[in-house]
């Protein structure tokens, strides 16, 4: 094989983000993609994509578990098992990866997320930290902007900013840290639910806003010629692709650009199982990856980037033999330390009276607050630091998953199927986006037991909700069910999130930490250009970054730091190969 | 090439493809698009990575008689899917709506034979947030849990089976079921086999016509799931006030046909 400049491991957001970048600055850059090409006409064209058993309970556009799978168990005493059928989370497989099917919530994190584990424990105390592994993240947001703006332009993104440059903005998130520029696109148009929402939580002082959304308001052009078309609102977003070239996706905002350069090469069915090294393990000499027939290949190249989903990045890094792996006994080592998710909880709620039609929405069409989110509100005396948006969003209203009954009505029979039958048009849930914080116990690493189809030991996850978390999801639910109550609900019912952690039922695809981003090698995998400490000519892109995840989704920080490497490495690492851009 | 070993992943469905992609073969590759690995690699540059006249349309419910399920699973599965789903003016039953045919071809299919289960041992008993941990697929749980329903239920009641017994007995065996305090010989407890059941039994009455339940998207109708619609523009800043559109499934809907 020739060698290339990067080459690239996985071809979904953050691979598609790099070789733009990389390409436009005249790399040579080959994606590698364990499974298909997919495109929006072949694969989730409008006239077969609205179908919900086939691409959310059939899994057509996730990984297969049968192939690619993780050994979980909530706690070190507990042996680890497969997770035999794909629950918690969904993560996406083939070209674009999880893109296609996420719902298109963009956001970024608060100015305090930056700094979370100083700036609590300079506002609480120490004690208020210390059963959570917090740490600070070696970049700031005003460092970050331009490139959260960068893929707010990419996407099209539709909302209403709350501060421009400094200047608080009207019917804009209040808490949001300077915005360089206003949202792309105006915000998406509300249902009658989100209306009421917005209604209740206005009069309660609360301030809400239009949820940043990738399914775009209206026709938009991006900075690389790319067109997406106005959201036409037919609710299938999440789980699905979107045959109308509405949302933002590699799909649409990216990869139709990257195929014209001729210094780019795109191969699928690759599946990457190694990072090789010089015998000293210092430098990255390229990848192994295999084909369907069991041929392995090397492929050579002066850059390696780790571009799959965090899970996979995680496992790579630790089958690599890269860094030291985290032993939860001793505290010491770094991959796989900080393993956190995201604290999701809902308030479902019924009218008697009013009918929502809650099948017209979009991924992130809606109403939200942060007023519970971050430290935009005072914890003191509350038990637990961190917090959760609330949303009363209408993604829309797919019934094999989403119908509802009020609490009290059985799960089946006579008196299910005549409240369904009442309240289908009459329901929506209040998300409740909390926030995930590390603990020792959490972690991923290796199963001792159970192996891969390639001969490579399985992801191990081990992970229950730190008690921290529990107090805030029932906190942040609760203030959630008040809002709820305001909106005139008949019926009001809070889901604060439960423990233990269960791997069955799905929550959200938001994994995150493992391969943390910090500030030296003592605590953390990679620096702030997510270039490994220990192999400076690999790097390491996605949610695994992150030492602790906010109450956000993550794909607009992780994009965001994903153009502020891409900029480091044009900029300042191709004019010194192989050195690091942070001294450790 | 920098060709290095050789190990036997997926190397018969590399044969059954081929060397050169034709058609078919990269229709079957399109259709098993999510696996990992299902096909020889391909490599583009200077190009969209489109197939040219191929979409990955869904496989919709064969006609004709039953594909997977014996004659007592029949009885057993209609009997069972009208206590979840019971006949009543709002709408169809379960087994009106072609529950149990969706069963049925769901079973015989890719869903059936754990298409997307990872089902290698080694095997423990696990805890409940750990999930599904039985060595069957779907199908052969079917068969393994509603042999030891039947057989459970013919010890209390005289050998009858399930679908002889009154309704409001079915009604008590099914909350049984649900709490897993009925209990079977076997691998299987009852608790597992009724989750995984109703999920089905639901997946049948909600999903899309071309599945086999859902007839005529009469189930659609009773809660007022327009379906399979493009483009809700028009109505959604009309608050409160019904949409009024027909319900549509991914053929259509029944006026479109003839006759």
């Amino acid at each position: 094989m020739p060698k290339v400049d990067a080459v690239l491991v996985g071809f979904g957001w953050t691979g598609a983000i790099l070789a733009q970048q990389l390409c436009d600055a005249g790399m040579t850059v080959l994606a590698l993609e364990r499974a298909s090409a997919r495109t929006t006409p072949n694969n989730w064209a409008t006239t077969f994509d609205q179908d919900e058993l086939r691409y959310m309970w059939r899994h057509h556009l996730f990984q297969n578990v049968k192939y690619s799978t993780l050994t979980f168990r909530n706690n070190v005493n507990q042996t680890a098992l497969p997770m035999r059928h794909l629950g918690s989370f969904l993560p996406g497989t083939g070209v674009g990866g999880a893109g296609i099917h996420w719902n298109g919530q963009i956001w970024r994190w608060l100015e305090t997320d930056f700094k979370l584990k100083s700036h609590n424990e300079q506002r609480y105390g120490k004690q208020a930290t210390a059963s959570l592994t917090l740490q600070d993240m070696p970049v700031s947001y005003q460092e970050l902007e331009p490139y959260y703006d960068m893929f707010d332009k990419i996407c099209g993104t539709s909302g209403q900013a709350g501060n421009l440059r400094g200047a608080k903005q009207a019917g804009g998130n209040p808490f949001e840290g300077p915005r360089s520029m206003p949202f792309p696109t105006p915000p998406l148009p509300m249902t009658y639910g989100p209306k009421l929402f917005e209604q209740a939580a206005s009069s309660m002082g609360l301030h809400p806003f239009p949820h940043p959304a990738g399914n775009l308001s209206q026709a938009y052009t991006n900075p690389l010629g790319l067109q997406l078309g106005k959201c036409t609102f037919c609710g299938f977003c999440e789980k699905f692709g979107c045959g109308n070239y509405s949302k933002a996706s590699p799909q649409t905002t990216l990869i139709p650009y990257i195929l014209t350069k001729p210094n780019f090469e795109l191969r699928t069915e690759a599946e990457v199982l190694k990072v090789e090294r010089t015998p000293d393990g210092r430098h990255a000499t390229g990848v192994t990856y295999i084909d369907a027939a069991g041929t392995e290949y090397f492929q050579p190249a002066e850059i390696v980037a780790l571009t799959a989903y965090q899970l996979h990045n995680v496992h790579l890094m630790l089958v690599s033999g890269i860094g030291q792996a985290y032993d939860p006994a001793t505290g010491k080592g770094q991959v796989g330390r900080n393993y956190c998710y995201q604290t999701m909880s809902s308030v479902d709620v019924f009218f008697d009276d009013k009918l929502l039609n809650p099948f017209i929405g979009a991924g992130a069409l809606g109403s939200v607050i942060d007023d519970y989110n971050g430290d935009n509100f005072d914890h003191d005396g509350l038990g637990f630091i961190g917090g959760a948006y609330i949303a009363g969003t209408v993604t829309g209203a797919r019934p094999i998953e989403m119908l509802k009954v009020p609490d009290g009505i059985p799960k089946w029979g006579l008196e299910w199927k005549r409240a369904a039958a009442k309240y289908f048009l009459r329901a929506m849930g209040l998300s409740v986006h909390g926030s995930s914080y590390p603990q020792a116990g959490n972690y991923l690493s290796l199963d001792p037991t159970y192996r891969d189809q390639f001969g490579r030991p399985m992801l191990r996850m081990t992970f229950d909700f730190p008690p921290n978390d529990l107090k805030m999801t029932k906190y942040c639910t609760d203030r959630a069910a008040e809002i709820a109550a305001r909106m005139g609900a008949s019926h009001v019912h809070p889901k604060a999130r439960q423990g233990p952690y269960d791997i069955t039922r799905y929550q959200t695809t938001h994994n995150v930490g493992g391969t943390m981003m910090g500030s030296s090698p003592a605590d953390s995998v990679v620096n702030k250009y997510s270039q490994s400490w220990d192999v400076p000519n690999l790097f390491v892109t996605g949610a695994g970054l992150y030492p602790q995840n906010p109450g956000y989704n993550p794909t607009g920080t992780l994009a965001a730091l994903c153009f502020m490497t891409a900029d480091a490495i044009k900029s300042r690492y191709v004019k010194a190969l192989g050195a690091p851009l942070v001294a450790a | 090439m920098g060709q290095k070993s050789k190990r036997r992943v997926n190397r018969r469905e590399l044969l059954a493809l081929g060397g050169a992609l034709g058609t078919a073969a990269a229709a079957e590759a399109l259709s098993r698009h999510d696996g990992m690995l299902s096909g020889p690699s391909r490599t583009y540059t200077n190009a969209l990575p489109w197939d040219d006249g191929l979409t990955d349309e869904p496989e919709a419910a064969g006609e004709g008689g039953w594909q997977y399920l014996n004659e007592g699973e029949v009885g057993f599965l209609t009997a069972a899917v009208d206590r979840l789903i019971p006949p009543d003016p709002t709408g169809p039953s379960a087994s009106e709506a072609g529950v149990v045919v969706f069963l049925d071809r769901q079973l015989a299919g890719d869903y059936g034979n754990g298409a997307r289960f990872y089902l290698e041992g080694p095997w423990g008993k696990g805890t409940e947030s750990q999930g599904y941990q039985s060595r069957f697929t779907p199908a052969q749980l079917y068969r393994h849990a509603i042999a030891a329903i039947e057989q459970a239920v013919g010890k209390r009641e005289n050998g009858k089976a399930f679908k002889e017994v009154p309704a409001d007995l079915q009604d008590v065996l099914l909350k049984q079921m649900e709490s897993g305090d009925l209990k079977l010989d076997g691998p299987i407890t009852s608790k597992a086999f009724f989750a995984m059941f109703l999920q089905n039994v639901l997946e049948g009455y909600f999903s899309d016509p071309i599945y086999g339940g859902n007839k005529d998207a009469s189930a659609w109708k009773m809660i007022g799931f327009p379906g399979a619609h493009y483009d809700y523009s028009e109505w959604v800043t009309a608050y409160n006030k019904p949409v009024p559109v027909e319900t549509v499934g991914l053929r259509g809907r029944a006026a479109w046909r003839r006759g």
